[in-house]
């Protein structure tokens, strides 16, 4: 009992923030590649005229795959070919047991640990799980039967195999230097300052590991540069192809919870998971009384800016359409005032009229938030990096993986060794 | 000269720092960002149109969905004398003459139709035209419709197509 209630709940978090972020991370992707392109991108669903900016087109999405129907095609495999669409999002989740997005929460003299599953071998639960996601690909692809989704799980196999050799080198590096295969370990060992001034965040110890990491993680993740295996010019959409309705949607999930979890492992490995630089628990909690009021300070002054902004659009453009689209931004301009009332609120209820732990909760929140703020980032760059970079030819791909990244993995890792063992 | 040097910069050899890849991703993503950055802060300077509530500003000499012309009596001005269903180069316009009660006339058109979905919107019509009875000075573009019968518009039609005023 003591131990499912706290794990039920951690993993209801991470659902809710995984789940949550899919449609905010389609909406960032469209809108994203929209300025990138310079064009306005989605503007038209509504709901009672609020627009949200086309946030409400991935509400739109879901309805429609929902009334499509559930296509199967002659001659595909029963069984798998309904089985992979579940495959693939289930082992996209599974990734984030092992995933430490915070310290540890103290409630009532208990110090619970924000990891769902601490493992020893966290690293190597990561690696096993993620190969095991070429399988709801391969299965899918071959289940269709159709030659082009045959050809696209068959790139995704080799290009994951390929990768998943410097993926491991590169964490390798992390696992030497901080001496541990455990996560949550590496997470907090990333809090120490080098010098007494630089964070020793994994990118800094291990900067050619951080860049193979990324990279491998771009191609497990099978976004572009390395999207081969959805490569729409050649294979129509790759393995999902003959998928319709909401097993298509199953696929399309699992490609952004896949993103969402790349940037996690990112964050935790390279990027100091929840650790905020020269902000240490003890700093916080000692100093609670500064940091606080400085933070929700500078979230009232955010949300106050911007329903200014939306109320003085509201009186600009009133009749702009001339039909329900005018009360959007009086509508957003509430729901910024809202915000900034609920920041108020927060302020006067002071933390140390909750408790004696509450400097202790405030910090493990901060903490959370840091991690929750850096993924985001990185899920940023992967849009980002999609909407900027061509994709690769096959067998650059290939000699990207074996000729580049393998030697120079395996380099990175033998003057981690050398400098290891003479420090 | 210029221009061949210019053609020949797409396949010069990479020099180190371009071959290692990353120098070069990162200022792509600078560029990308620019963009990015300059639409989110100056929407309005978008190229973009947002067409059903916004149309862009065409030419005085857009040519748009015919009308014809009437003289100030509400008649019409057409004296069916097949120069423009002659000079047509799609075979778009289809008049039947007939008799005009005012001897000095002569003929007027029965009947005038153009099939919209064969015009090419040349503009031969009112440049055949030897008395402005047919002009493409509507401005009109969106046609639309949902059977084939709604694209080849009659005379009645024709007359009252326009945006000006008849004259």
């Amino acid at each position: 009992m003591s131990v499912v209630v706290p794990s039920l709940l951690k993993i209801t978090f991470l659902l809710t923030i995984i789940l949550g972020l899919v449609p905010v991370l389609i909406w960032v992707e469209r809108k994203g590649s929209a300025f990138i392109q310079d064009r306005t991108g989605p503007n038209r669903a509504s709901i009672a005229g609020i627009r949200l900016a086309g946030l409400v087109h991935p509400i739109a999405d879901v309805l429609k795959l929902m009334f499509k129907e559930d296509f199967r095609p002659e001659g595909s495999h029963k069984f798998l070919y309904a089985l992979a669409p579940f495959l693939v999002f289930f082992i996209a989740l599974l990734t984030y047991a092992v995933i430490p997005f915070g310290d540890f929460i103290e409630i009532a003299g208990v110090q619970y640990n924000l990891i769902v599953a601490d493992l020893d071998i966290g690293i190597l639960y990561v690696l096993a799980i993620a190969s095991l996601g070429t399988y709801g690909v391969v299965m899918g692809g071959w289940a269709s039967n159709n030659k082009y989704a045959f050809l696209g799980a068959l790139r995704s196999t080799s290009q994951m195999i390929s990768y998943e050799i410097s993926m491991g080198l590169a964490i390798m590096g992390i696992m030497m230097i901080f001496s541990s295969l455990r996560l949550s370990e590496i997470a907090a060992g990333q809090g120490d300052l080098i010098w007494g001034f630089l964070p020793k965040w994994g990118v800094v110890v291990q900067p050619i590991g951080a860049i193979l990491f990324i990279v491998a993680v771009f191609a497990e993740t099978n976004r572009n540069p390395f999207d081969l295996p959805e490569g729409e010019s050649e294979l129509v959409s790759g393995y999902h192809l003959e998928y319709s309705s909401l097993k298509f949607a199953l696929f399309f999930m699992a490609e952004y919870c896949n993103m969402v979890i790349g940037a996690a492992l990112i964050t935790t490995l390279f990027f100091g998971g929840w650790n905020i630089p020269w902000l240490s628990r003890d700093v916080i909690v000692s100093n609670v009384g500064i940091v606080m009021p400085i933070q929700l300070g500078l979230q009232f002054l955010l949300a106050t800016i911007i329903a200014l902004l939306f109320f003085m659009r509201a009186k600009r453009e009133k009749n702009k359409f001339g039909d329900n689209r005018d009360r959007e931004p009086v509508f957003m301009g509430v729901i910024a005032t809202l915000s900034a009332a609920g920041v108020v609120v927060a302020l006067g209820a002071t933390p140390w009229t909750l408790g004696p732990n509450a400097a202790s909760i405030y910090a493990t929140l901060l903490q959370v938030g840091a991690f929750v703020c850096k993924v985001v980032f990185f899920c940023w760059v992967f849009i980002w990096v999609r909407w900027t970079l061509p994709r690769f030819r096959y067998d650059q791909l290939m000699s990207l993986g074996w000729k580049v990244m393998l030697p120079l993995g395996l380099a990175n890792l033998v003057v981690t060794a050398i400098w290891l063992a003479l420090v | 000269m210029s221009r061949d040097s210019k053609l020949h910069r797409w396949h010069h050899r990479m020099n180190f720092g371009e071959s290692l890849y990353l120098g070069e991703i990162f200022r792509g993503m600078g560029i990308t960002m620019g963009h990015l950055l300059r639409n989110l802060f100056w929407t309005k300077d978008m190229p973009t149109v947002q067409y059903p509530e916004e149309h862009r500003d065409y030419s005085d000499r857009f040519r748009g969905r015919h009308r014809l012309m009437q003289r100030e009596d509400g008649t019409e001005k057409c004296v069916a004398c097949m120069m423009c269903s002659t000079a047509c180069p799609s075979d778009c316009i289809h008049i039947t003459a007939g008799e005009h009660e005012d001897p000095s006339i002569e003929k007027y058109p029965e009947t005038f139709e153009i099939d919209l979905l064969r015009c090419v919107y040349c503009g031969f019509c009112e440049e055949a035209c030897p008395v402005d009875a047919i002009r493409m000075d509507t401005g009109i573009y969106e046609i639309a419709g949902t059977s084939r019968e709604q694209f080849y518009v009659n005379k009645e039609f024709l007359l009252n197509n326009n945006q000006q005023g008849t004259l």
